[in-house]
């Protein structure tokens, strides 16, 4: 740790201003804001101190994410022995899966981070963890079968389109993460949909039925809504994006962010309650309807596909989704209205959770528009004007 | 009856004006600085698109396209003047949003000097002859159902720029590269609500 102080050290007086390599002050600075808790005092006046600044909340909820990973690394070996009908102990799932998983993980962190770097190089901005949530969140959104160059394809669209032409972290509309993964499922659909990409070398297996493949949403589709029982997919061995199949690793996540206050409770109760309730909806209107999908509890809804992870992960993402407290149950509640809306309507898109978030950081603006507006003319009724 | 919603929701996030078809650029792009202004012709627009619409369609089906005029007798049933279909549509247009302008100066001055010029351009607005163009095209069966359309045309239209106004006034303090500033970013933005528009593409009602 010394050794490692002395280094920064070292280097810190190059970097300062009226250093030799002061345009690399950013890349230090990241570095060493990392490493290190900031020294940094303030000289006059009175601020707000908190002991979490915006460094440690992105790490906050990287942290909160391990569960959902280390479950999928498991879960994408079990299903490909499972698929291939072969016994294989648990560390040689769990190696099968880190060997599939992890260079993904790689390549996001690199693509990302290297042009977060540049970005701040040229902009003149700092480097903050945001893109350590960004980077981990798009591996475990995407199908484990995906080829490397796509990922970097979509992290770059995701960090400069999505982020860095907003002006950076923070200032972002849309989710990072979802626009990388909206942008591969619009621009390479063969490889981010069907039945055979979601178990780890499927479409090269012989012999193995391409039902086995299908997600339970993909399933239901074809009208065999009860693929998988609503124990299996809320404990998640069942095939599905790399992070998104286990509703209890979401849900130990969601209680770290609660407890420490990063994601908003209210925005992941209402959107729970926004699916439950369409669920709800559909499994009394459509029970003799023949699209599969209305067959699905409204329980089920919740736990299949990525629903929870969306509503704990991404919906949460407080900068696009709503500011506003109001506005946050709204956006929430619509969130869950829309995806199971879009699951059952849609049959181009058995997922809808992705399209529904995307489309509610579209209009988090405008309900935060109109509950200030509200909050303003509740108030102005409120003062009395002394003549 | 069941039809009739099914062209509401369908013109209104499924054929979405500006998100599927790229209509009504102009004042979308232009008015769209503030949710207070964008909203009040978004309105406009709704009332335009909810009259000229039916407006036009009784005209297409029973003055205009072929043998349209066969209620006047045998000897009109051969006439087919839907060659004058775009100017008569223009010119129907034109007249409402004249109605339209007085009324907004009459009652709400501050959104008419607020408006400005795109008021009366509301008369060549693509999204509203494209309106009535569609309703040629698709062949609604009765004027209730057209009306709807029109309706629910409008009120896409009105949604998409009361949205694109609000992220463009939530990023007003973004620190956003200087040459993309003004309406690179709102081309940007727009394109990226398109793929969130995208989710109801395919729906079948």
């Amino acid at each position: 740790m010394k050794a490692l102080r002395k280094l920064l050290d070292n280097i810190k007086p190059h970097v300062s201003k009226g250093g030799r390599f002061e345009m690399f002050h950013s890349t230090y600075d990241a570095f060493e804001t990392l490493l290190f808790v900031p020294d940094k005092t303030n000289k006059n006046g009175v601020h707000v101190r908190d002991a979490i600044d915006m460094k440690r909340t992105m790490i906050v909820v990287v942290l909160a994410l391990v569960p959902a990973l280390l479950f999928g690394i498991w879960n994408t070996g079990y299903q490909h022995f499972l698929a291939q009908g072969m016994e294989a102990g648990f560390w040689d799932m769990v190696l099968h899966g880190a060997l599939r998983v992890v260079p993904i993980i790689v390549v996001s962190y690199g693509t990302g981070l290297g042009i977060e770097f540049i970005f701040a190089q040229i902009r003149g901005h700092e480097v903050n963890e945001g893109f350590l949530v960004s980077g981990m969140l798009i591996p475990l959104i995407l199908p484990v079968d995906i080829p490397l160059w796509m990922v970097v394809v979509a992290t770059a669209f995701a960090v400069v389109i999505g982020k860095e032409i907003f002006g950076g972290s923070g200032m972002n509309i849309w989710n990072p993460a979802l626009l990388a993964r909206a942008f591969l499922f619009f621009a390479y659909p063969a490889q981010m949909s069907g039945d055979i990409v979601w178990i780890s070398g499927f479409s090269g297996m012989e012999g193995v039925d391409a039902a086995t493949g299908a997600t339970a949403l993909g399933a239901a589709v074809a009208g065999n809504s009860d693929k998988f029982s609503i124990m299996e997919s809320f404990l998640g061995v069942i095939p599905g994006s790399i992070g998104e199949t286990s509703t209890l690793a979401i849900l130990l996540g969601a209680l770290v962010l609660i407890y420490t206050g990063i994601g908003s409770w209210k925005v992941m109760t209402s959107v729970f309650a926004g699916g439950l309730l369409m669920g709800l909806v559909f499994n009394w209107l459509g029970a003799e309807s023949s699209n599969g999908l209305m067959h699905i509890s409204a329980l089920q809804h919740l736990t299949l596909g990525g629903f929870a992870f969306g509503a704990v992960f991404m919906a949460t993402d407080p900068v696009s989704a709503s500011r506003t407290e109001a506005g946050k149950w709204i956006y929430g509640f619509l969130i869950g209205v829309f995806a199971v809306l879009i699951r059952v309507f849609n049959p181009a898109y058995p997922e809808g959770m992705m399209l529904a978030i995307l489309l509610m950081n579209t209009f988090a603006p405008l309900i935060d528009h109109f509950v200030v507006e509200a909050n303003i003319k509740r108030r102005l009724k409120r003062a009395v004007v002394k003549a | 009856m069941e039809n009739l919603l099914n062209i509401f929701v369908k013109s209104i996030f499924i054929d979405n004006m500006v998100f599927a078809y790229f209509l009504g650029m102009c004042s979308y792009l232009a008015v769209s600085k503030t949710v207070k202004t964008s909203f009040g012709l978004g309105v406009a627009v709704v009332f335009v698109l909810a009259i000229t619409v039916p407006v036009n369609y009784l005209l297409e089906n029973y003055v205009l396209s072929a043998g349209a005029l066969s209620w006047l007798g045998e000897d009109f049933a051969s006439v087919d003047l839907s060659f004058l279909s775009f100017i008569m549509f223009i010119a129907v247009i034109a007249s409402m949003v004249q109605l339209v302008e007085m009324i907004v100066e009459k009652f709400a001055p501050a959104l008419y000097s607020s408006l400005g010029i795109f008021l009366p351009l509301i008369a060549v607005n693509c999204a509203i002859l494209g309106g009535s163009l569609f309703m040629q095209e698709r062949a609604y069966a009765n004027i209730g159902e057209a009306t709807v359309f029109g309706l629910g045309s409008g009120i896409g239209w009105l949604l998409a720029i009361v949205g694109i106004a609000a992220i463009r006034e939530k990023i007003t303090y973004s620190n956003v590269p200087a040459p993309l500033r003004g309406l690179g970013i709102t081309f940007i933005a727009t394109g990226l609500m398109g793929i969130a528009f995208m989710s109801f593409m395919g729906i079948q009602l």
